[in-house]
């Protein structure tokens, strides 16, 4: 009951304020224009077997035209206001004198949170759609694809909660939250830079390694273990961070 | 009620709240009195279960703040010092919210009703509560705290920053909750605590220096009574010649002094009547002018260096005050 209080609360102030729409509408445009230039691109000199195969998997997690990319920077975004603004604004304080528990507060703003993603996820369906209508091609990639797709947005709110905990200052959530995100998604993509064992150890830790794997469809448990870790690992962050009162001055 | 037993916090090197230890009975309003910085948050929040105390035990509506929390704020209404409120919201969809999050059910809608009407919000409840003046938001906040009937009201300076008649609406308010209700609430203005509150927690750097009936504080306020007196006259020869007046404890000249004008602070036993009129004689008597004769109010800062640095350090009920 009071889980579903708090995730409605959540929900409609993403809905009342214009930020949930600008971020939508870039997300959506952006994603629009990458699925229409790459396609063409594909189209034209996407020599090979696997063209349509080759497009999926740049289009989900090619650098920098991808939807990945854009929910890299779109996500932040959404999670920067989820903790620092009741910070801000002192409501905090009223939410943690309630009879709530400290998880149940971190599970409504994380759910809802997490439903905007798969709201703006669900725009970007007409691509494999539209794609299926005019050639049809393995399903398999397109499910888990968009299965890590959702890890990697998950992901991305667990860890903007986390910074979103430790900051009253919006944009220092936002900012933080990118760095650290880009940092994990392009942590093996200079191979040059590292020796290859540290280059394989870097792939465990890499996002995009994970996600990678996902978008080629193939659903391996250890990538699913290392988003499922990531997550918890965050969250459990998180609740340290909203129990640091309890041991600490403000 | 409430029951507090040695609490103390500590942030780092800094002691917050430092060994302090009162109760308040069921249907009292007491009153935490205490300057900016003396640890009045603080405590509120550890007695709303925020965070818990470095030391000590406290225990509101029978439930401890250390390892009942959840089931303690079951029983309190809290209004914090900012008011914090969300402001994209509107007052009625708000208020339901508290009582959607507090899990009251079908009831909370009558719930919410009612407390808008008692808190006099009826008029406002389609504004968004950001729109809305800080008297209207006060109110909102303490309707937030009361939705649940709450046992245990605590309100953190709740007419801070008010105008004086939305003060006189907030104390009314509050006023009406007395038998039914318990309520701790802070503030630093002394006439705050004598038109609200039964009882009185003075608490100074952290630690309690006193605790006294409101009717008791103000008695022992005016321990010893302060006139102003302006005399046209010189400043030797009137000081000696106020001094001599009976039930004249002290006098000090201030610094009001011109070329021809004294004045002077007289200090006098409690309980001495008429001193003003054997001064006024006194002075009429040496043929001076009276220029201005006025008794002066006791501020919290009087009260506190009285409190803090009275040698014998005894308030009224045996509190032992800090030197």
């Amino acid at each position: 009951m009071s889980f579903l209080a708090l995730f409605r609360k959540e929900l409609r102030s993403y809905f009342v304020s214009p930020l949930f729409y600008v971020v939508a509408a870039v997300f959506s445009c952006l994603c629009g224009f990458f699925f229409y230039t790459r396609l063409i691109f594909f189209v034209e000199y996407g020599f090979g077997v696997n063209i349509l195969g080759n497009f999926w998997l740049a289009f989900l997690a090619g650098a920098p035209y991808s939807i990945s990319m854009v929910l890299l920077l779109v996500m932040p975004l959404l999670t920067m206001r989820l903790l620092a603004e009741e910070k801000k604004l002192g409501t905090i304080e009223l939410l943690l004198t309630y009879p709530l528990r400290d998880r149940t507060i971190l599970a409504a703003k994380y759910t809802a949170c997490a439903s905007i993603l798969l709201v703006l996820l669900a725009g970007t369906l007409v691509y494999p759609a539209y794609l299926y209508v005019l050639q049809p091609l393995p399903w398999a990639p397109l499910v888990s694809g968009y299965l890590g797709l959702l890890f990697l947005g998950l992901s991305f709110i667990a860890c903007g909660l986390f910074i979103s905990a430790l900051t009253e200052n919006q944009v220092v959530a936002a900012i933080a939250t990118l760095g650290i995100l880009l940092l994990f998604f392009v942590l093996t993509w200079n191979e040059a830079a590292t020796s290859p064992p540290v280059l394989r150890v870097l792939a465990q830790v890499s996002m995009f390694d994970h996600f990678e794997t996902l978008v080629r469809g193939v659903i391996d448990a250890r990538d699913i273990l290392y988003f499922v870790f990531f997550i918890s690992f965050f969250n459990f962050l998180t609740l340290r961070a909203l129990e640091s009162r309890t041991w600490r001055g403000r | 009620m409430i029951v507090v037993e040695h609490l103390t916090k500590q942030f780092g090197a800094h002691r917050a709240v430092d060994d302090v230890s009162f109760r308040v009975e069921r249907g009292e309003i007491i009153g935490l009195l205490g300057p900016n910085g003396s640890g009045k948050t603080t405590m509120m929040r550890i007695l709303t279960g925020f965070f818990p105390p470095t030391a000590g035990m406290a225990r509101v509506a029978g439930f401890d703040v250390t390892t009942e929390a959840l089931r303690l704020r079951q029983q309190i209404g809290y209004l914090p010092e900012t008011t914090a409120l969300y402001p994209d919201i509107r007052v009625e969809a708000f208020l339901r919210f508290c009582a959607d999050v507090r899990g009251l059910g079908r009831a909370g809608r009558a719930r919410v009703t009612t407390v808008m009407h008692d808190c006099g919000l009826t008029e406002v409840a389609q504004r968004l509560i950001g729109k809305l003046s800080k008297g209207y938001r006060q109110r909102v906040g303490l309707a937030q705290a009361l939705l649940h009937e709450p046992a245990v009201l605590i309100l953190d300076e709740p007419t801070v920053g008010l105008d004086p008649r939305q003060i006189i609406e907030i104390r009314s308010l509050i006023g009406n909750l007395r038998g039914r209700t318990t309520v701790l609430l802070s503030t630093h203005m002394l006439p705050e605590v004598s038109t609200t509150c039964d009882r009185v927690v003075i608490i100074d750097r952290g630690r309690k220096v006193a605790e006294d009936s409101a009717a008791a504080l103000s008695r022992h306020v005016a321990g010893s009574e302060r006139t102003l007196v302006r005399v046209d006259g010189p400043a030797a020869s009137v000081c000696a010649a106020v001094r001599a007046v009976s039930g004249v404890e002290r006098v000090e000249v201030s610094n009001g002094m011109t070329e021809r004008a004294v004045s002077v602070v007289v200090y006098s036993a409690e309980g001495t009547p008429n001193v003003g009129r054997a001064i006024a004689a006194a002075v009429v008597q040496q043929g001076w002018g009276l220029l201005e004769m006025r008794p002066l109010p006791l501020t919290l800062e009087d009260l506190f260096v009285r409190l803090v640095t009275s040698e014998h350090g005894s308030a009224p009920d045996g509190t032992a005050a800090v030197p």
